[in-house]
Order: structure tokens, then C-alpha cells, then sequence
């Protein structure tokens, strides 16, 4: 065969995603967006536009919110991945997705886990944002549904029920 | 329904029932759908605005390795439409297409790769056609039409109705306004990107698992665009990422998965680019409108006469309703005496219009409210004492015919005056700063369905079991409202459960009883009442069981907190399981049904079916603006927002709603613009979308949304579930014409046209500058050729709801000497 | 789905390893750090390179050294990411202008990714190429891809894509280098160098050198600001940028100064004279008028992106003087939350 085909060989990567290390055999074309919904059937992780311009995708790598869609798979090897998967602890809820569900941080749901996984990397750094961080962090986040001032509540309520619980 | 007056669901904020799942990312959206063996499907769309297709060549690409089948116009014979009227569209284009995205031809392949490779192999050959851009030239350009079908040339609708002598209305007024609007079109911009998903099960029927808002509709339309029994057709409407009206009609890629599961016998998916939604479009029309207003010294309105003129794009879609709808709701808010309306709806070689969150309403609304504005300013009265002075009535009937029920609107104009310290601050902040107030309007689900029939627009059916559990089917289609939260509330509320403990099943045609979908904001009002007769007759059964058990009679029985007890002795009862299990052996299967219908409506004339509804929302609006002198730049630092729900079933996603509806406002007042792009003639015939990203066709972020306080009204309406109105849509309509109305109230310009950009905003103030018009909008309004109106006498001339057999005595009169501004 | 094409990866560890293979692969492929304005670019077909070479595990392009040398230069690896850049305390100490830049482009996640260097090296944008592949063709396409003409003025012979780099004008002003390091050797350059005024062939780096670091001169005496353009607080490229940097003796005099546009042409450039008219002046409302009327004349906005080409021209001088204003010292935080949405 030429050289096209021979490049066109799918690749194998060791990929740890939530914790748990899983080998995942891929076209090396494929973002981690791709991988992650396609390989390995993680569909929680959503797409809008798939350029970066909307932040859905978001995950974290490495505990920092990226855009999945502009992440190639093969880079992640070795990488520490979270996803909306992940959050929860067991069956309980952690407190950031239960404040979105309480409050109506989340209505159509579709940007919830990039937005979950956004809030989740800045009160891990900074346990009591205000409102303006929290602002300037889901920034890079469209939202079309809420106005995002329940987002806010819900972020605020997260960090509130998460800074009781490590009391 | 139950008398008692405590409610332990209803009204309360509360976690939505499928909030856990929104959350967790198990919510299963339509490209979240993975069947063992599925294909994926790419469709080849025109790069051409008008041409006739010549011939196509799909050869190499059924050769190219991985590509399972590629199909074509000649695949599809049948066309297909939303509306039985406008039946104006095909699966893949056969012999012409009608914008740039239009599908003329798709693969479907081992991936979504393979299958985008296999399109680059197909050759189309075209010959371009003349292109219509613009109403204006649709007007122009009667040949070379778009369709072969319409009213005439390139006029897609065209119609005129007249309730009461407007011009001598305005004739007796002591002023008469005349201002011209533009409203530019938007689209609906949902995150999740359209997904269809089509598999044949073992029985050879088709299901198909869809980003949709009406999956009845889009099971109808299938049968027919396939040719299929529609008995054999499933549709699962999957929860939507966002609809906004985006996913309400039958599109492209639906029939062709369909088609092409049935072919393949394998499972097809498709899952649209950003830039293929933004083709699918079904979005706010452009409307120019020009209204002439007469109004008395006191500020009360004589008549009006508007005419409107939309863009309407390619094809049909909902259009036909949508130029109703840019005219019908507007006597719904003030007295208005008198009123015309003339419409008329072109097309034009660009992705169709269609529903957008108000349908065809925010944009005379946008016209009406300013306008409103520039008469309180000429006579000196306030904006908010103006409109309070008028507010239509409750219990009563408009000019056209419609039934207003509960009127909240006086209340949400005194409650957003209060919070806003509007009499602080409208007309006495420093220049620079402004306040501008509007109100709207809007129907809780429209009162006939988009295709004639006499059965019930929802219906419910409940299954009860001796485990207790509680299932509750229904055809509505969560788009993220939260319709499935309302549907499970209404239920509990009625047996005396937690709204956790009612299973949902909804939006599959195979399942669910029919109910019309997700759009004209009907489901609260609909689905709630056909839930309640359902709830009801269950609960009439258990409260007999119970009884009979405790030996009381069933009117003394209470269910409520998972319990059936006494009324007077709340100690003596027992739970809700065993209330069921005592039923279930009394009665057999426990199991009840209920529906709704609409009102009659009181109109008689053909057209009056638009507009009717059970109950019509209200809201009132007051938005703040910052603008700077210098270079235009606009800031809304904070909007307040006062809405008449009737009742909030859960307040929680009520105020979402409402917020939700103030963004979305906000981006039409100032940003968002569907808009295209010509090149120049002698070099191209080109007519693209110009920004078909979410890049650059912008959408406020978090740091453009200003603070929103929130007030809801609640009047229970009699018509509605526990006097619950809409709130998905209202919301929106004020928030346009109040940001025009801040903006003169900050800097002394007006901008008769959205969005209101910085750029316009400079231009208005340097005219002023110059002693000019401070104004930039709309200069002309071209000449349209209504027809001679319908006429139909407003119910206080003695009128009967018909159209009055004579015609009009003589064309419109020249008014000469008429103060007009 | 947008997906990329199909290519090769390389991910080498170190400089000299990177500068070989690029060297090797020849002009079909490409250095990727980021990756936030490439692989857009890729799924766009823009760019279909045969091979990309990885700079995510290059030891050494993400130091900072911070007057090591005692001179009080401070050097940025072009491996930082904008997030690293914005939240590196001596930048934002010292060089205000840069950390103001940084902290404005696109958003949090894009600035986790995107890199300094890949900031610099961001390719032109315009309305009629940053568009799929299928929109391209509805136009026929254009020059700066698959076509031959400009759209934007069709008489233009050269391709008028305008250079979106926010950090790029901020660097300017503030007189910075970058080096550049090829398999045949090293080289610095002026950031102002590094730029055509070209769509299409707006680096003056050579295909085979990696851009590996960029120097900051000292800044002793300097104020710097960088005031962005654009419609919504995140994501949007600018439509403007200005970019100031300014050295004032102790009594208010100025004793050098410097502004440089972004997004007004198909590079960043310092404007010639501007900085020389503030010299020997303080900076009082009339000299600030007057180099505002000076830059203003030197923008051209293009049709080509977002808002107005007009007003776009116009605010020019405002945006100036928002700069100055904010270098002399004036609370400009109102102002500046109302244009970039947040405080800065």
C-alpha cells in the first residue's frame, strides 16, 4: 500500500479519564472531544461548534478547563482527564451538580457539563469566588438558555455547600 | 380539579425532576443516541443562492471505500412542508435549489470522515438562476420566481384585514404618528447542533430519534415525505439542547436518515456542522413595518394601521402563520379601537424564516412600544402612566376578535416602575444615562393546530401500579423549559405525591399520547389541563378506596404527602401504595386518560384562527443603558422585569425562563444578526451567510449580561392548570423596545431598527449634532400590493365575528393636514 | 462533527529535535503549541499539513526568567500559555500592557491552551477565509486560500487579511524581541520585524525556525496599556487595539513613548511619529488629542471583521486616548469595565 495509507494508521494511547487508566486505539485526527464520546463512549461531554467558540467541550486536563475539541488525543498520554462522568462521588451528587439542579443552573443541559467542569476547576483553586470571578471564569461558556444568573446562584451555592462540607 | 387551596408541589421552588440528570451528563441528546452498526450520513449542499441543478454525478463517490449509499433528489420524490399549505420543500434538491446550504445529494459511510471525504467526489453540475436577495427586490422581480406556488410572483402571503373605519379613526384623532421600523432577522442559535438518529427494528419499522420540538408534527410529515404507514414510524423527540423554535419543522436530514435506514437496514446517524444550523435557520423573520397611529391629547389610542413586509427566505416553512403573527397579537395589550393590518411575506434565495421565540411578534412589538414611547415624549406624558391609562381589559374582546381572560399587565407596569425607581430616575439621569420601558404580550399556546382536525391538542394517560408507582405518558417534548418538571408536578400535586415519584415518559409517538409539541409556549396550559382531567379521574378512584377502607365517604378523603387521609383527622389514613393496591383490587388495572382542547374562538372570519389562545401572558420591562457620547458604545447595566404568570408551577425555572428570555432579548436589542453577503456583481453571484459561526454571529457571554431582578405576578387564569399562563416566550418582547427607549432617554437618538449598534448609535448623535433627525432606521417602506382588506366590525360596532359581506367603500383617503410625527 | 484531516504527529523533546524534523518534513508541516488557532484552521481546511510537530513536550519553552542577567530584561518562553503569562506577577508589575493583552484574548479555557508564541504567530483573519471549507466555496473561494482574488477589495493585488494578535501590539509598544531558533542557527528580531504587512505571507519567520522565547527590555520608568476592541467581554478577536508604552521623568515629562495598532492592517505597527510627538511633553489632554488624531489617520480597518469599517476608524483616537489616560495615571476602571466588561 503507499505511503497515504500507512499514514492512516489508527493510534494506541493510554488515556486516564476520571481516575481510571483505559488503552484506546484511535484515528490520530480525533481530538479528545472525539475520543471521548466516540472511543470511549463518555457522551456527557457535548459540542457546539467544535472551532472553540463555545465551550461546551470544556473538560479538565490536568485539573485546568480546556476545550476537548482543540486537544489532540494523542497529546494526552500520561494526562490526568476529568469529565462531567467523574463528578459525581458513587451515586451522591457532588455539590456543584446539585446546586444546578436545585437552583435552575441547568435548563436545556446541553452546556451544564462544560459548564459543571469550568466551576469545579476555579473552587478548586479558589473555595469563595465572588461574583465577578465567577463571571470572568464561565466566561468562555455560551449559555443559551438561562441568562446565566442562575449559573452564578448555582456556582455560589456549589462553593457554599462545598467549603461546609470541608469544615 | 381539587379545591383545596394548599398546594405542596405547586408553587414551590423545587429541584426540576430531571435536573439530576442534566446534571450528571446523563441526559441523552440525539447525537448522544450510539447503535450497534450505525453509519454516518454528510450531505452535499448548493454553493449557489438559485440555480437548476443539470445533472449530477454520484459515481465516484459510491465507489470511494467505506461509503455505503448516496442519495439524490431522484431518491425522494414526494415534497414535504410543516405546514399542509406550503408543501414547498424537498428532502434533497431534484431540479433547483433555493439558497446556499440547500442539500441536493448525501452520503452515508462508515464515519462521519469518510463520508465528508465521498462528498468532495460528487460532481453537480449547475446553472445559476436570477438571485433574490432582498423583499425589496422579490417585490422588483416578480419572474424568475422562487416557487411556482404563492400569491403571485415572488409574494409568498399577502393579505389585509380591516376591523372598524381606521383612516376615519384617525381622521378624528388629535395626532397622528407615522414611523417606520426594521427589524433585522436572528436566528435561534441552540448549543446542541440538530442530530437525527434512524433504525429499523426487528419488526421493519422505522424509529427515528430526533433533535425536535413536535415530534407529532414530524411523524405526520415523515409518513407522508417517505410514503410509509405512519403506523410503522416511530418518533422519539430526544430532549433538545435549546429549540427556541429552531426545531420545529421537518428537516432535510430527518427524512434522509430515514430513507436511508430503510435502504441499508442499519442503523444512520447525522449530526449537523454550526454552519448547517445556522442553514437550517426557521428563524426571526426580517420584517420592515411602518405604522400610522392615531392617538388622543390624553395619550389613548384611536387606531392603527400596520403594514409589514417580511423576508421570508427560500421556503415555506411556518411562514404562512408567522405573517399573521406580525399583526394579530398587537390589540392584545392597549384599547385599541380600531385596526388594519396589511402583511405580506416575500421570498428570497436565503435560508427559510420561520419561528423564533415570539413568533413573528417581537418585531411589530419592537414598533409599537418605541413608538409608543415617542408619543408619551411629544405629549408630555409619562411612558408608564400612557400605557397604564390604556390597558386592555380583562374578561373582553379585542378589535379582531381575540378573548383576553386575566390581565396582569397594569400590575407588572406598576411593579417594575417601583423596583426600577423609574419616576427617580426616566428623563433625570445625567446625559449619558437612561431608562426606557416596554411591555409585551404573548399567547399561551396558540389555539388551532397547524393542520385542521377536531381531536384534542394534548393528551395524558397515567398507569398506576401496586407498587405504587406512577407513570405518566405524554407527547411533549422537553426542550429544557421544563415540561417534563410541569407535567410531573401537575400529576403529584393532584395524587398528593413528591414530583419524584411520577415517572415521565414523553415525546415518543409510540408511547405517548399525541400532544402538539413544544412551541407557541402551549405546553404548560395544555398538557397541565389534560394532566389534571387525567390526575383527576385517578384520584377520584383512590379517594373511593380509601374510603371504602376507612369506611368515610370519598369526599372527605384527602390525598396528599403520599398519604390518604381524612380531612378532619389527618391521623387516620393510610399511604399512597396501599390507597393504590385497594384500587387496583377494586377496579382491575388502574390506568386513566385526559386531553384538551382550546376554547372556541370567538372570530368567524378566515384568518381569525391565528392569534386566539386560552390565556395571553403579560410582561413589563424597564432596561438601563450607559451610552458614551463619543463612540456610540452601549452598556445595560441592569434590566428589572416584571412577568404575569398566572401561577408559577415552580417558580425556580419560571425565573429562568424569564431571564433566559432577557438574554436572549438583550442579544437581539444589540448584537445578534442573521445577515448576508453579496459580492460584487460583475464577479460573482454569490449570496452567502455572512457569519455562519458562533464565533461571529454574537450571543452575549456572562460578562455582557448585566443584573435582572425578576417579579412574577401571579393572577391565577381560570383557564389555565392552577391558573398557570406561559412564561417561555412573553418575556422576550418588551426587552428590544425598551433598550430604544433607554437609549433615547440617555442621549436623545433613536434607533427605529435592532440591533442598535454603537456604529448607528454615533450616527444618530452626530446627526443631532448637526441639528439633524436624530434618527437611523428605516427611510421608506416600498409600495406593497395589499389586497383590499377583509373587514370584519370589532365587536363594539355590532359586529358578529364575521367578515362583512360588503366591501370597502373607497380606497385609503389622502389625510392632509394631519399633525404627524 | 468538524473534524481534522488526516496527518502525521511528531512530538520531540527538544529544541534541536524539533528544528530536525521541521527542517526534514519540509514546508507541509507545521509547529503546533497550542493548537487553538491551528486545528480550528484544519477543521476548516486552511491548513492541511502532512505533518505536525508537536512543541508541547520541548524542554525549555516555557521559562521565565526575570532579570537574571541583571539588566533587568525579562524573558518569556513562547511556550507559556496566555494563562501563564496573565497570572505571572512581574508581568503584570511591570509590563501592564502585556498582561492586559493577554488577559483579553478569546477565553479562560482558549488562554489555558493557547500559547505566547502561538499568540504571535496567529494567522491573518478575515470574514471571507475563516469559513468552511463549503462556505469558501460558495464564494469561489480566495486568495489567501484555494482562490485568486481578495474579496474584501477585489483591485488589491495583495491579500488584506487582518492581523488579530492581541499580544503582539502590546509587545511592540513595549520595544520587546523574539528569537527565533532554527536547525542552521538563532536569531532575535524585534517583534515589530517579525510582521509583513501581507495576509498571506505576514511572518517574517522562515518556515524551518521555532519561535522559542520572547525579551522584554527593562522597564524601569515604563507604563504600558493595551485597550481592546471588540463586541462581547470574551471570545471575540480584537477589531482594535491599542497598545501604549511610555517613559516619564520624574516631573511628568515624557522621555520616550511608543503606540502600536493591532487589527487594523495585516500586521501590528508601531506608529511612526506618534511616540516622538509626546516626547518632551506631559501628557496633558491636548497631546493625548493630538497623537489620538495622528494614530487614528494611520488605521485602515478593513471590511473583514466585525462591527463598522467606519466607526471602526473613528473610535480609533478615543481608544487612544483611553491608553494615554490610563498611563497618566486617571482611574480609568469605570471606562475600562464598560469596554472590556471587566476589570482588568
Amino acid at each position: 500500500m503507499n505511503a497515504v495509507v500507512e499514514a492512516r494508521r489508527n493510534v494506541r494511547v493510554t488515556l486516564r479519564v476520571n481516575g481510571e487508566q483505559t488503552e484506546v486505539l484511535f484515528a490520530p485526527y480525533k481530538t479528545l472531544l472525539e475520543v471521548l464520546r466516540e472511543e470511549m463512549n463518555l457522551t456527557g461531554t457535548k459540542h457546539g461548534c467544535e472551532l472553540g467558540e463555545c465551550g461546551a467541550c470544556a473538560v479538565l486536563l490536568d485539573g485546568v478547563p480546556v476545550l476537548s475539541c482543540l486537544v489532540l488525543a494523542i497529546e494526552c498520554e500520561g494526562r490526568s482527564i476529568e469529565t462531567v462522568e467523574g463528578l459525581a462521588r458513587g451515586s451522591e451528587l457532588h455539590p456543584l451538580q446539585a446546586a444546578f439542579a436545585d437552583l435552575g443552573g441547568t435548563q436545556c443541559g446541553y452546556c451544564t457539563p462544560g459548564i459543571l467542569m469550568t466551576a469545579k476547576a476555579l473552587l478548586d483553586k479558589e473555595p469563595d469566588p465572588g461574583r465577578e470571578r465567577i463571571r470572568e471564569a464561565i466566561s468562555g461558556n455560551l449559555c443559551r438558555c438561562t441568562g446565566y444568573l442562575q449559573i452564578y446562584e448555582s456556582i455560589e451555592e456549589g462553593a457554599r455547600r462545598m467549603r461546609e462540607e470541608a469544615k | 380539579m381539587s379545591t383545596r387551596k394548599r398546594f405542596d408541589v405547586v408553587g414551590k421552588p423545587r429541584r426540576r425532576v430531571d435536573g439530576r440528570s442534566k446534571v450528571t451528563g446523563l441526559t441523552k441528546f440525539a447525537d448522544d443516541v450510539v447503535l450497534p452498526r450505525m453509519l454516518h450520513a454528510k450531505m452535499l449542499r448548493s454553493p449557489h443562492p438559485h440555480a437548476r441543478i443539470d445533472a449530477i454525478d454520484v459515481s465516484r463517490a459510491e465507489q470511494h471505500p467505506g461509503v455505503h449509499l448516496v442519495l439524490t433528489g431522484r431518491d425522494f420524490p414526494v415534497s414535504f412542508g410543516i405546514m399542509p399549505v406550503s408543501q414547498d420543500e424537498f428532502p434533497l434538491a431534484p431540479e433547483r435549489v433555493r439558497y446556499v446550504g440547500d442539500p441536493v445529494a448525501a452520503v452515508i459511510a462508515k464515519d462521519e470522515q469518510t463520508a465528508s471525504e465521498a462528498l468532495d467526489l460528487i460532481e453537480v453540475k449547475y446553472t445559476p438562476l436570477q438571485t433574490i436577495a432582498t423583499p425589496e427586490e422579490a417585490l422588483a422581480h416578480p419572474e424568475a420566481r422562487i416557487h411556482e406556488y404563492g400569491e403571485h410572483g415572488n409574494i409568498h402571503r399577502i393579505q389585509a384585514y380591516e376591523f372598524g373605519d381606521v383612516e376615519e379613526a384617525l381622521a378624528k384623532s388629535d395626532h397622528v404618528f407615522e414611523d417606520l421600523f426594521f427589524f433585522q432577522g436572528n436566528t435561534h442559535l441552540p448549543i446542541e447542533q440538530h442530530a437525527s438518529v434512524a433504525a429499523v427494528d426487528g419488526e421493519g419499522k422505522l424509529t427515528l430519534w430526533s433533535s425536535t420540538q413536535v415530534p407529532h408534527y414530524i411523524h405526520r410529515a415523515l409518513a407522508r415525505a417517505l410514503q410509509v404507514n405512519a403506523a410503522h414510524i416511530r418518533v422519539i423527540a430526544c430532549p433538545n439542547g435549546g429549540g427556541f423554535g429552531g426545531k420545529c419543522d421537518l428537516h432535510n436530514h430527518e427524512i434522509v436518515v430515514s430513507r436511508a435506514a430503510m435502504r441499508l437496514g442499519r442503523p444512520v446517524k447525522i449530526c449537523l456542522t454550526r454552519e448547517e444550523v445556522f442553514y437550517m435557520h426557521r428563524g426571526r423573520h426580517p420584517v420592515l413595518m411602518k405604522f400610522r397611529t392615531g392617538v388622543m391629547n390624553d395619550g389613548k389610542i384611536t387606531g392603527m394601521h400596520l403594514q409589514t413586509l417580511l423576508d421570508g427566505g427560500g421556503y415555506g416553512s411556518y411562514g404562512a402563520a408567522s405573517t399573521f403573527y406580525t399583526g394579530v397579537l398587537q390589540p392584545v395589550s392597549y384599547e385599541l379601537p380600531r385596526f388594519k393590518f396589511d402583511a405580506c411575506r416575500t421570498f428570497t434565495n436565503k435560508p427559510p424564516c420561520g419561528p423564533k421565540r415570539g413568533h413573528g411578534t417581537p418585531q411589530p412589538r419592537f414598533g409599537q412600544e418605541v413608538q409608543l414611547d415617542k408619543i408619551a415624549e411629544k405629549l408630555r406624558i409619562d411612558p408608564a402612566e400612557l400605557r397604564l391609562n390604556m390597558v386592555a381589559k380583562p374578561n373582553s374582546l379585542t378589535a379582531n376578535w381575540l378573548r383576553i381572560g386575566s390581565i396582569g399587565l397594569a400590575e407588572c407596569i406598576r411593579r417594575v416602575v417601583d423596583i426600577s425607581g423609574w419616576k427617580d430616575k426616566h428623563r433625570k439621569l445625567p446625559e449619558g444615562r437612561g431608562l426606557g420601558l416596554a411591555c409585551g404580550a404573548y399567547m399561551s399556546g396558540a389555539g388551532l393546530p397547524i393542520y385542521w382536525n377536531k381531536m384534542p391538542h394534548s393528551g395524558v394517560q397515567l398507569l398506576l401500579d401496586r407498587s405504587g408507582q406512577v407513570t405518566v405518558f405524554c407527547g411533549a417534548t422537553e426542550i429544557g423549559q421544563g415540561s417534563d418538571d410541569v407535567l410531573a408536578a401537575i400529576v403529584a400535586e393532584v395524587l398528593g405525591i413528591d414530583a419524584f415519584d411520577v415517572r415521565c415518559v414523553t415525546g415518543d409517538t409510540g408511547l405517548t399520547p399525541i400532544d402538539l409539541g413544544s412551541y407557541s409556549s402551549r405546553v404548560t396550559v395544555m398538557m397541565g389541563n389534560a394532566a389534571i382531567q387525567a390526575a383527576e379521574r385517578l384520584r377520584e378512584v383512590l379517594a373511593e378506596a380509601a374510603a371504602e377502607h376507612l369506611e368515610v365517604s370519598p369526599e372527605r378523603i384527602v390525598l396528599a404527602q403520599g398519604r390518604a387521609f381524612l380531612a378532619e383527622d389527618p391521623g387516620r389514613g393510610i399511604s399512597f401504595r396501599e390507597t393504590v393496591e385497594l384500587a387496583e383490587a377494586k377496579h382491575g388495572t388502574l390506568g386513566s386518560v385526559g386531553s384538551y382542547s382550546p376554547p372556541r374562538a370567538p372570530a368567524r372570519y378566515k384568518g381569525g384562527g391565528v392569534g386566539p389562545s386560552p390565556a395571553y401572558s403579560y410582561t413589563a420591562c424597564v432596561v438601563e443603558v450607559a451610552v458614551d457620547a463619543a463612540t456610540g458604545w452601549i452598556t445595560v447595566p441592569r434590566v428589572w422585569i416584571a412577568h404575569d404568570i398566572g401561577r408559577a408551577i415552580n417558580p425556580v425555572s419560571v425565573r429562568g425562563q424569564v431571564e433566559g428570555s432577557v438574554y436572549m432579548g438583550l442579544g437581539e436589542a444589540l448584537m445578534e444578526e442573521q445577515v448576508f453577503r453579496r459580492l460584487p456583481p460583475k464577479l460573482s453571484g454569490a449570496l452567502v451567510h455572512k457569519i455562519p459561526s458562533l464565533l461571529e454571529y454574537k450571543s452575549l457571554t456572562s460578562l455582557d449580561m448585566p443584573e435582572v431582578e425578576t417579579v412574577l405576578i401571579e393572577d391565577p387564569d381560570p383557564n389555565c392548570p392552577f391558573g398557570a399562563k406561559e412564561v417561555g416566550q412573553g418575556p422576550l418582547l418588551p426587552v428590544m423596545p425598551a433598550v430604544a427607549n433607554a437609549v433615547w432617554d440617555a442621549v436623545g437618538v433613536r434607533i427605529d431598527e435592532v440591533p442598535i449598534t454603537p456604529d448607528k448609535v454615533l450616527r444618530a448623535l452626530e446627526r443631532k449634532a448637526k441639528g439633524e433627525n436624530p434618527r437611523v432606521g428605516p427611510e421608506s417602506f416600498p409600495a406593497v400590493p395589499y389586497p383590499e382588506p377583509i373587514c370584519v366590525a370589532p365587536p363594539w360596532e355590532g359586529g358578529d365575528g364575521n367578515a362583512s359581506k360588503e366591501k370597502r367603500k373607497a380606497p385609503a383617503r389622502k389625510l392632509e393636514g394631519m399633525a404627524a410625527s | 462533527m468538524m473534524r481534522l484531516p488526516w496527518f502525521r504527529h511528531h512530538a520531540p523533546d527538544t529544541l534541536a529535535e524539533a528544528a530536525r524534523i521541521l527542517a526534514g518534513e519540509g514546508p507541509n508541516a507545521m509547529l503546533i503549541a497550542g493548537g487553538t488557532d491551528l486545528l480550528p484552521n484544519m477543521k476548516r481546511r486552511h491548513q492541511s499539513p502532512s505533518a505536525l510537530i508537536s512543541l508541547a513536550r520541548v524542554e525549555g519553552l516555557k521559562n521565565i526568567s526575570n532579570g537574571s542577567g541583571g539588566n533587568g530584561e525579562m524573558r518569556l518562553g513562547a511556550g507559556l500559555t496566555l494563562s501563564d503569562v496573565v497570572h505571572c506577577a512581574a508581568v503584570r508589575e511591570k509590563y501592564a500592557g502585556l498582561y492586559q493583552a493577554a488577559a483579553q484574548v478569546a477565553t479562560t479555557h482558549l488562554r489555558n491552551m493557547g500559547t505566547l508564541g502561538g499568540n504571535l504567530c496567529l494567522d491573518t483573519r478575515c470574514n471571507y477565509y475563516n469559513q468552511n471549507y463549503e462556505w469558501r466555496k460558495a464564494i469561489d473561494f480566495c486568495m489567501k486560500k484555494d482562490g485568486d482574488i481578495c474579496w474584501v477589495a477585489t483591485a488589491s493585488k495583495r491579500c488584506v487579511a487582518v492581523s488579530s494578535t492581541d499580544t503582539a501590539p502590546a509587545l511592540i509598544a513595549l520595544g520587546a524581541k523574539v528569537r527565533l531558533f532554527s536547525a542552521t542557527g538563532e536569531r532575535e528580531v524585534t517583534v515589530a520585524d517579525l510582521y509583513n504587512n501581507d495576509g498571506m505571507d505576514y511572518l517574517t519567520r522562515r518556515p524551518d525556525e521555532i519561535l522559542t522565547s520572547v525579551l522584554l527590555p527593562a522597564a524601569s520608568g515604563w507604563n504600558s496599556s493595551y485597550w481592546k476592541l471588540r463586541r462581547r467581554g470574551a471570545f471575540d478577536f480584537p477589531v482594535l487595539g491599542v497598545a501604549a508604552a511610555v517613559k516619564t521623568a520624574s516631573d511628568g515629562t515624557v522621555e520616550e513613548a511608543r503606540i502600536a495598532l493591532g487589527a487594523v492592517a495585516s500586521r501590528p505597527f508601531l506608529v511612526e511619529k506618534a511616540g516622538g510627538l509626546l516626547v518632551g511633553k506631559a501628557l496633558t489632554d491636548d497631546a493625548i488629542a493630538e497623537a489620538g488624531a495622528l494614530v487614528a489617520s494611520r488605521a485602515k480597518p478593513m471590511d473583514n471583521a466585525d462591527l463598522d469599517i467606519y466607526w471602526r476608524k473613528g473610535v480609533v483616537s478615543s481608544f487612544v486616548g483611553y491608553a494615554l489616560r490610563e498611563i497618566r495615571g486617571d482611574d480609568m476602571r469605570v471606562t475600562r469595565l464598560r469596554i472590556a466588561r471587566h476589570a482588568l
